[in-house]
């Protein structure tokens, strides 16, 4: 084909045109050449400006040598599971006081003081009970018991994230996600969900590839969150506390979490490799990981950003649901048919089922009411085991949750409402593998823009969990 | 995911709780007096960068690719607002992958006022690849020479004088971590955006003839058509190239668009 040389284009169909038929003249390798050329002209100008002032490149000495220890076949993992421990000991023991604290300004200071207000104004009892004891408690509740440890957790992982660690910890686990059939940057996302299950699945921006990517999104909800600590905790305490001396008893509950937190990664992985084989099939994408330089964080900076970025994000996002919550439970267990409160129909109704899965209907209850916020998982049940027992003399009357100090008591309180070491087992499995909540589901929502995705990714860990529950009830019961 | 076509007025930086933004091609330019694009290889420092000139404190963790949402800031200097966009980080403008298509995007159609590239000094040839290839998309930039403590605890040195003159537009060297060399970065900014230099950038010649003339014949096609495009040359490349992207570009008007904006 000769090339004409006139030029003759009117519009950019000519154009498009006269582009095919240079490119058939040219030959196959244009974009070859265009790409070496580019490469050639970078190297030479380079050259020309660079100097190495000695012959030997001084490389980053300090990073290879870790690197060399950090991500050992042998000695990888350990190490992460170490600092795993470590960085969830520091925010629990780091978080009691704080949590401790708060919580006696919100309920012993603020609450009081706000109801002799209500009443110097004669403000009805009903108002008086929905604003002050639904919507403030709940909301006092979420804030003192979340925001210590997310204050703690989120700049901790941050400062790991600044140091460079991170892509380490991706580049020792890829395997085991290839093998599952997902991407290494779930990783990431992964320790994430430590943090808050929301921020988790929005960090899953980083995996490209949309199958991965909502794979990664999928099982974000066994990364153990931030809110469902406390619960683990407490449990670990009532039932190891008495068994080791005091100054154990931090240890023993990091420990406890981190156990749990394990079994929750397990999970992922076998969740991973399901999907894969079944309604997300598919390859795994090529990973290509730069390893950054290790560089010294700038802590206080650090502090400062991931406060604002992440934690008072997250506690916002989890304080408007956290209100409404508390005035639903308010008014399920005052609002009354029949001289019996919404709540206890509830509760009544949903027993023999709860009971078939190791549960009771208290807990089954006290967790549709936590579908916004898992913080207020124990605080419900309490609350309402102390309803339906007739304990009237503790806590502060109908519909208002509450937390208690002393782990004997709160033992003394599970006790009189039902439960075993059983129903101890089972809540924990139930808190690690339930849907996810109301934060995160409508998180999800918005990351993936699919009502399909959002409904199976809450409802298969429901499921799930429903399932083990039952599963570990007729073992146990055998 | 995000939609580039939709026409919308990006937000007010003071809400700092809504960071998603969406970059398109009908950036609203009407609250600024110059756009300024940040470019770069993943894990330069754009984003220390763009901290250093905005203010505005996002997060930048030591994880390559770390920009998951686009960045918006704002920044007065001299009596003029200058209204910064934090590109994704890439390798090269070959739009092969998301983020090369919207940093691409940006430069080509979001038509901003200067392209600020920031470079890894410590492996600059590297970084060159990107620069060389954005110098042909547009002729007003600044490289931002970064990392140059890194560089230095390497011994290399880097003679910028000589490497601004070869690239023909400006080279500052920086420390955005310890904020080092940032007023130089905004003075050359501003002098690049209201016209006090104007640049000549470094043109790649290719070695072979046929291809040569290809490009300057298919460059005066494009020209007939659209006379005020500035990059005739990078488009007649990527043309050349069989770049789809570019082709479906003229098919949607995007081309049009841009000479009817002049």
């Amino acid at each position: 084909m000769r090339i004409s040389e006139k030029v003759e284009a009117k519009s950019f169909v000519e154009i498009l045109d006269a582009a095919e038929d240079l490119r058939w003249n040219i030959g196959q390798n244009i974009h070859e050449k265009l790409v070496e050329d580019i490469y050639k002209n970078a190297a030479q100008i380079a050259d020309q400006v660079v100097t190495r002032t000695t012959t030997e490149l001084k490389r980053n000495y300090f990073g290879h040598r870790l690197d060399k220890i950090v991500t050992n076949r042998i000695t990888g993992i350990p190490i992460m599971l170490l600092l795993l421990t470590i960085v969830f000991w520091i925010t629990i023991t780091g978080a009691n006081y704080p949590s401790s604290w708060l919580g006696e300004l919100f309920l012993s200071v603020i609450h009081p003081w706000l109801k002799k207000f209500s009443n110097s104004i004669n403000l009805a009892w009903w108002l008086d009970g929905f604003l002050l004891d639904g919507v403030y408690l709940s909301t006092a509740w979420v804030i003192s018991v979340m925001l210590p440890p997310m204050a703690i957790f989120f700049p901790l992982f941050t400062l790991l994230e600044d140091f460079g660690y991170l892509p380490r910890v991706a580049f020792n686990l890829d395997p085991v996600f290839k093998k599952t059939g997902a991407h290494g940057k779930q990783t990431l996302s992964m320790v994430m969900g430590f943090g808050c299950n929301a921020a988790g699945v929005v960090s899953t921006r980083i995996i490209d590839s949309p199958r991965e990517r909502l794979i990664a999104i999928l099982t974000n909800n066994f990364s153990l969150c931030n809110g469902r600590w406390p619960t683990q905790i407490l449990i670990a305490s009532i039932f190891l506390g008495s068994l080791v001396p005091p100054y154990m008893r931090s240890f023993i509950s990091a420990t406890a979490v981190v156990g749990v937190a394990l079994l929750g990664i397990l999970i992922t992985f076998v969740l991973n490799w399901v999907l894969s084989k079944t309604i997300l099939r598919g390859v795994p994408s090529t990973f290509s990981l730069e390893l950054p330089p290790y560089r010294p964080p700038r802590v206080w900076q650090t502090i400062y950003t991931s406060l604002i970025d992440r934690t008072l994000i997250v506690l916002w996002r989890a304080v408007v649901f956290a209100a409404p919550a508390g005035a639903v439970i308010w008014l399920s267990a005052n609002i009354m048919i029949n001289g019996i409160s919404i709540a206890e129909y509830l509760i009544d109704f949903l027993n023999p089922f709860g009971l078939m899965i190791g549960l009771n209907g208290v807990i089954l209850v006290a967790y549709i009411f936590a579908i916004p916020a898992n913080e207020i998982v124990i605080p419900t049940i309490l609350m309402l085991t102390v309803m339906t027992t007739g304990m009237n003399e503790i806590g502060q009357g109908s519909g208002v949750i509450f937390e208690l100090d002393s782990v004997s008591t709160t033992r003394e309180i599970l006790s009189a409402g039902g439960w075993t070491i059983l129903t101890a087992v089972n809540v924990m499995l139930f808190s690690l593998i339930h849907n996810p909540c109301g934060t995160t589901i409508y998180t999800i929502y918005r990351e993936t823009g699919s009502k399909k995705w959002t409904i199976i990714a809450t409802l298969t860990p429901l499921i799930m969990g429903i399932f083990f529950t039952f599963i570990v009830t007729r073992i146990w019961g055998s | 995911m995000t939609d580039t076509t939709r026409d919308l007025t990006l937000p007010k930086i003071d809400q700092i709780f809504e960071h998603d933004q969406v970059i398109n091609m009908g950036i609203d330019k009407e609250d600024c007096d110059y756009l300024i694009a940040l470019a770069g290889n993943p894990n330069t420092g754009k984003s220390t960068v763009f901290n250093d000139l905005t203010g505005l404190h996002q997060h930048t963790g030591n994880w390559p690719g770390k920009t998951v949402t686009r960045a918006v800031g704002t920044f007065d200097f001299s009596g003029n607002k200058f209204k910064v966009v934090d590109l994704p980080g890439t390798y090269s403008l070959l739009a092969i992958t998301e983020d090369e298509v919207i940093a691409r995007d940006f430069i080509l159609f979001g038509q901003p006022d200067v392209t600020v590239i920031v470079v890894d000094a410590t492996c600059l040839e590297r970084n060159l690849n990107l620069v060389i290839q954005i110098l042909q998309i547009t002729s007003r930039a600044v490289v931002d020479l970064n990392l140059m403590d890194e560089a230095h605890r390497h011994n290399i040195e880097i003679d910028h004088h000589q490497l601004a003159e070869i690239l023909g537009v400006p080279v500052i060297p920086t420390v955005a971590r310890y904020n080092k060399g940032i007023d130089d970065l905004t003075v050359a900014i501003h002098n690049i955006a209201a016209g006090k230099i104007i640049c000549t950038p470094y043109q790649i010649n290719p070695e072979s003839a046929v291809l040569n003339h290809a490009i300057e014949k298919l460059e005066k096609e494009i020209q007939m058509v659209y006379p005020n495009l500035p990059n005739a040359r990078w488009v007649a490349l990527r043309l050349l190239d069989g770049d789809q992207r570019i082709k479906d570009a003229f098919r949607d008007g995007a081309f049009d668009q841009m000479i009817n904006r002049n």
